[in-house]
C-alpha cells in the first residue's frame, strides 16, 4: 500500500513481558513522527515473550533507523520490519446491525456468501457479523453494509502477520544468542587469565 | 534485612564508594540505613538534585566508574531529569536511585508522587520500578550491568517506599548477561578484512575519534593503528584527551569551532575512519557535502549509530577495543608524509588569523583563550578540564592542553548550562589526586551556584575559573553574526562573584590585567583547596573559527 510516497511497513517486535514496553516503542515512533496505523500485542509462541505487530506508513530510510532504535532498547529481544509482499497477514472486523433492518432487506444469503461472513450473534435487536480479511476487504463490507442496512457499531483489529520467507525462528535466535553470550564469556575468561599471567 | 539495607549492600557489592544525593520524605528509609554505612560510602550532600546527577556524570567520566545518585520521589526525582538526559546524550554511566511513594498509593496523585518511569523512558538506557523488597538485589545488579556495558548510559531505578521498608532474604549475584541485550556485538571477520583493505588502499586517510575510544579504554589500540599506517587523526569534542594534545599525528578537533586542518581535510581525504563517534550535526555541518569524496569506515558499538547520520561505505560493528586491533593486524605499514604535511598551511592560517589574537594578544582586555592557555600551562599535564557550555566550553576545548586520558569533562550532546560546577566537584571526587580546572561563564555559574555549598561542606578542591564577560556570550555571538546585532536578553547584571565565594569560604581573586594573570593563577594552584578565579574578559569576544550551523565544514569564518 502506498500513501504520499510512503510505504506501509509492518514492524514486528519481540520483547520481554515487562511493564512499559509499548511506551518505549511509541516514544521512538513519535520522535520520528510515525503514526501507528494498526497495533496488536499478544503473548508469542514462547512463554514470557510478547509480540507486537505495528503497521505504519514510512519511507525506507526512516523505518530502518526507527527499527534499529527499537531493537536497541534493553528489554526488546528483536525488532524487524517488512513490506506487505513479504507477509501473510490478516485483520478481523466485527459489525453490529439492527435485526429489523436485515429482516426488512429480506434475504442476506448473497451478502454472507459474497463476503464470507460469519454470524457471531443474533438477538431481537441486533446481529453481529464477523469478517476476517485484508483491510480493503473488511472496509468494502463496511461500506456495503452502511449503504444497504446501516451499521450500528464497527470495530477492526490490528494486523496480525507472519513472514512469508522464513519460519519464525525466535527460539533459534535465542539459542544462538545464549551460545554467543557463553562464547563471549569464555573469551573474556581467557583474556582475564592472560592478564593475570 | 530491609529493602533499604539491601540497596546499600547491593551498592557495596558493586564496589560503589561515592553517592551524590539529597534526602526527602520517601527516601528517608535509605538515608536511615546510610547512617550505618558512613565508613563505606562517601555521601555527598548536594544543594539541588540536578547537581547530584551532573556530579555523578563528572565522577563517572573521570574515573570510568558509574556515578550513583540518591533522590527522593516527586520533585527530587524530576530535578534529576536534565542530568539524566545529559548522561544519555553523552553515554555516561550513572545510576539514579529514586524513592517512590508506597505501592498502594501509586497512581493516586499521592504527595510527592510523579511518574518517573514515564518521564525518563525516552532519556534512559533502562528504567525500572521496584515494588517488592525481594526484587531489589537483582534489579540493582541489572542496573549496573546495563549502565556500564556496551554503550554506557543512565539507568533509573524507582523504588517504592514499602519495598524499602519490607524485609527480604538478601542474596547478591552480579549480572553478567541479559538475553535481550547484546552489549558488545561480535566483530564480523568480513568487515575487518574489508576495513583493512580500504585503509591499505588509502592515499589520504583521516581518522576521527570520539568518546567511544575513551569509553572502551582503547587509546593504545587506536594509537597502534594510527602509527602503523601513519594516519593523521582528529578528535570530536567528546573524544578530546583520548590522545595527548602533542601526539605527533594529532591534528586537532573537528566541528563547528574545531580546527581548520581536520575540518578542511574531511572534505579532501580519500578514506575517513570514524572511531567511536556519532557524526553529530555539530561535527558534520551540511551532511549533503560532508566527506562525499571519501570512503567512510564507521567503527561503533551501537548498531543504531551506523548509518544514522552518515551512511558509511563500511560499518564495523563492535567494541573498538576489539575491532581496531583486528584491523591493525591486517593493515600494512604505510607513510603519508605529503598528506600529513599538507595540514601545515591550514594550521599556519589558523595560527595567524585566530590563535595569535586569542591566545597571545598584547593589548586590550583579557581574552578567554589566553586565560585558558595560561591556566593549562601552569596546571600541568595531569590536569582535568571541566567546562560549562558556551564560549567558555569552546575556548576550554580549543586551548587546554591534554596530557592524560579521561581529562575532558563537558556536556557535549545536550549542551547543558549549569553542568560545570557540579560536574567539576564530581570529577574532583573521582580523581582527588588530580587538578580539576573548571572554566565557565557568568551565565552557567549562576545556574548551579548553589553548589558552592557542597564544595564548602566537603572541602572539594576544584579550581573554578570564571571567564566573565557579563554576557551570555555564545548567544550574543550568534546575535552579532546572524541576527543583525539585535542583542536580545544576553546582557547580565552580575553580582560581585568574589564576595559570593568569600561567603562560602572559598578562596578567590579577580584578575583584569594581563600582567597579573600568571601570578594569580600560581596563587590559585598554591594549595589543593577550592578557588574561584574571576577573569574579567573582553565583552564582545568571539569564538573563531566558526562553521555556521548547517554550513559545509569548509565554510569557515575566521574573523569578523
Amino acid at each position: 500500500m502506498e500513501n504520499n510516497n510512503k510505504t506501509l511497513y509492518t514492524i514486528t517486535v519481540f520483547s520481554e513481558n515487562r511493564v512499559g514496553l509499548l511506551n518505549q516503542i511509541t516514544i521512538i515512533l513519535n520522535r520520528r513522527q510515525l503514526n501507528i496505523e494498526t497495533l496488536s500485542v499478544s503473548p508469542s509462541a514462547l512463554k514470557g515473550i510478547h509480540k507486537f505487530t505495528i503497521t505504519t506508513y514510512s519511507d525506507h530510510e526512516t523505518i530502518e533507523k526507527v527499527v534499529k532504535q527499537i531493537d536497541k532498547r534493553i528489554d526488546i529481544l528483536k525488532a524487524y520490519y517488512n513490506t506487505d509482499d513479504e507477509l501473510v497477514y490478516q485483520e478481523i472486523a466485527l459489525y453490529k446491525i439492527a435485526t429489523k433492518h436485515i429482516l426488512e432487506k429480506g434475504s442476506i444469503e448473497s451478502l454472507i456468501r459474497d463476503h464470507d461472513i460469519t454470524v457471531l450473534e443474533i438477538t431481537d435487536n441486533a446481529v453481529v457479523f464477523q469478517k476476517t480479511g485484508l483491510y480493503d476487504e473488511t472496509q468494502k463490507l463496511f461500506e456495503d453494509l452502511s449503504k444497504t442496512v446501516g451499521v450500528l457499531q464497527f470495530i477492526r483489529s490490528g494486523r496480525v502477520a507472519i513472514t512469508r520467507s522464513k519460519v519464525e525462528r525466535l527460539s533459534d535466535m535465542l539459542a544462538e544468542r545464549e551460545k554467543s553470550i557463553a562464547r563471549r564469556k569464555n573469551n573474556q575468561t581467557v583474556k582475564d587469565t592472560t592478564l593475570t599471567d | 534485612m530491609t529493602g533499604s539495607y539491601a540497596v546499600l549492600e547491593s551498592l557495596k557489592a558493586e564496589g560503589v564508594d561515592t553517592i551524590f544525593g539529597y534526602p526527602g520524605g520517601a527516601i528517608i528509609p535509605i538515608y536511615d540505613a546510610l547512617y550505618d554505612y558512613s565508613e563505606i560510602f562517601n555521601h555527598i550532600l548536594v544543594r539541588h538534585e540536578q547537581a547530584a546527577a551532573h556530579a555523578a556524570e563528572g565522577y563517572a567520566r573521570v574515573s570510568g566508574k558509574p556515578g550513583v545518585v540518591f533522590v527522593t520521589s516527586g520533585p527530587g526525582a524530576t530535578n534529576t531529569i536534565t542530568g539524566i538526559a545529559d548522561a544519555m546524550m553523552d553515554s555516561t554511566p550513572i545510576i539514579v536511585i529514586s524513592a517512590q511513594v508506597a505501592s498502594p498509593f501509586l497512581g493516586t496523585d499521592a504527595f510527592q508522587e510523579t511518574d518517573l518511569l514515564g518521564l525518563t523512558q525516552p532519556i534512559t538506557k533502562w528504567s525500572y520500578q521496584i515494588r517488592k523488597a525481594e526484587d531489589i538485589p537483582d534489579a540493582i545488579a541489572r542496573a549496573f550491568y546495563i549502565a556500564c556495558n556496551g554503550r554506557p548510559g543512565p539507568v533509573v531505578l524507582d523504588i517504592t517506599k514499602d519495598a524499602l521498608l519490607n524485609t527480604l532474604d538478601y542474596q547478591y549475584k552480579k549480572c553478567d548477561s541479559i538475553r535481550s541485550y547484546i552489549p558488545d556485538p561480535e566483530p564480523e571477520e568480513e568487515d575487518i578484512e574489508q576495513a583493512a583493505c580500504i585503509i591499505n588502499s588509502a592515499q589520504k586517510p583521516l581518522a576521527v575519534i570520539g568518546q567511544g575510544v575513551l569509553l572502551a579504554h582503547a587509546e593504545e589500540e587506536v594509537k597502534s593503528l594510527l602509527e602503523k599506517a601513519q594516519i593523521p587523526v582528529a578528535s570530536t569534542l567528546l573524544g578530546l584527551s583520548a590522545l595527548p594534545s602533542d601526539y605527533p599525528l594529532y591534528k586537532g578537533m573537528v566541528g563547528m569551532h574545531g580546527n581548520l586542518g581536520p575540518n578542511f581535510k574531511t572534505n579532501e581525504c580519500d578514506v575517513l575512519i570514524a572511531i567511536g563517534m556519532r557524526f553529530s550535526d555539530r561535527v558534520t555541518g551540511n551532511l549533503k557535502t560532508y566527506a562525499k569524496q571519501a570512503k567512510v569506515i564507521h567503527f561503533d558499538i551501537d548498531p543504531s549509530e551506523i548509518g544514522k547520520n552518515v551512511v558509511p561505505t563500511l560499518g564495523v560493528l563492535g567494541n573498538v577495543k576489539e575491532t581496531i586491533p583486528l584491523v591493525t593486524e591486517k593493515v600494512k605499514k604505510a607513510s603519508h608524509d605529503e598528506w600529513i604535511a599538507s595540514f601545515a598551511p591550514l594550521e599556519k592560517r589558523e595560527y595567524e588569523h585566530v590563535y595569535v589574537k586569542e591566545v597571545e594578544p598584547s593589548q586590550g582586555p583579557l581574552h578567554m583563550g589566553e586565560v585558558v592557555r595560561h591556566v593549562s600551562d601552569l596546571a600541568g599535564r595531569d590536569a582535568v578540564l571541566v567546562t560549562d557550555v558556551g564560549q567558555n566550553q569552546m575556548m576550554g576545548s580549543r586551548y587546554f592542553r591534554f596530557g592524560k586520558t579521561r581529562s575532558n569533562i563537558t556536556s557535549g550532546g545536550l549542551g547543558t548550562m549549569g553542568y560545570g560546577i557540579p560536574a567539576a566537584l564530581g570529577a574532583k571526587i573521582g580523581a582527588p589526586e588530580r587538578r580539576v580546572c573548571l572554566f565557565l561563564g557568568d551565565g552557567g555559574l549562576q545556574m548551579t551556584l548553589e553548589e558552592f555549598g557542597t564544595i564548602m561542606q566537603d572541602s572539594i578542591g576544584v579550581k573554578i575559573i570564571l571567564l566573565n564577560n557579563n554576557k551570555l556570550g555564545m548567544v550574543r555571538q550568534w546575535q552579532e553574526l546572524f541576527n543583525h546585532q539585535r542583542y536580545s536578553f544576553t546582557d547580565m547584571a552580575n553580582p560581585d562573584f568574589c564576595k559570593i565565594a568569600e561567603a562560602y569560604g572559598i578562596r578567590t581573586a579577580r584578575v583584569e590585567r594581563r600582567e597579573d594573570l600568571d601570578k594569580t593563577i600560581q596563587d590559585m594552584f598554591s594549595d589543593d583547596k577550592a578557588f574561584l578565579l574571576v577573569a574579567e574578559c573582553e565583552q564582545m569576544g568571539m569564538v573563531y573559527p566558526m562553521t555556521p550551523a548547517g554550513a559545509n565544514v569548509t565554510d569557515v569564518m575566521l574573523e569578523k
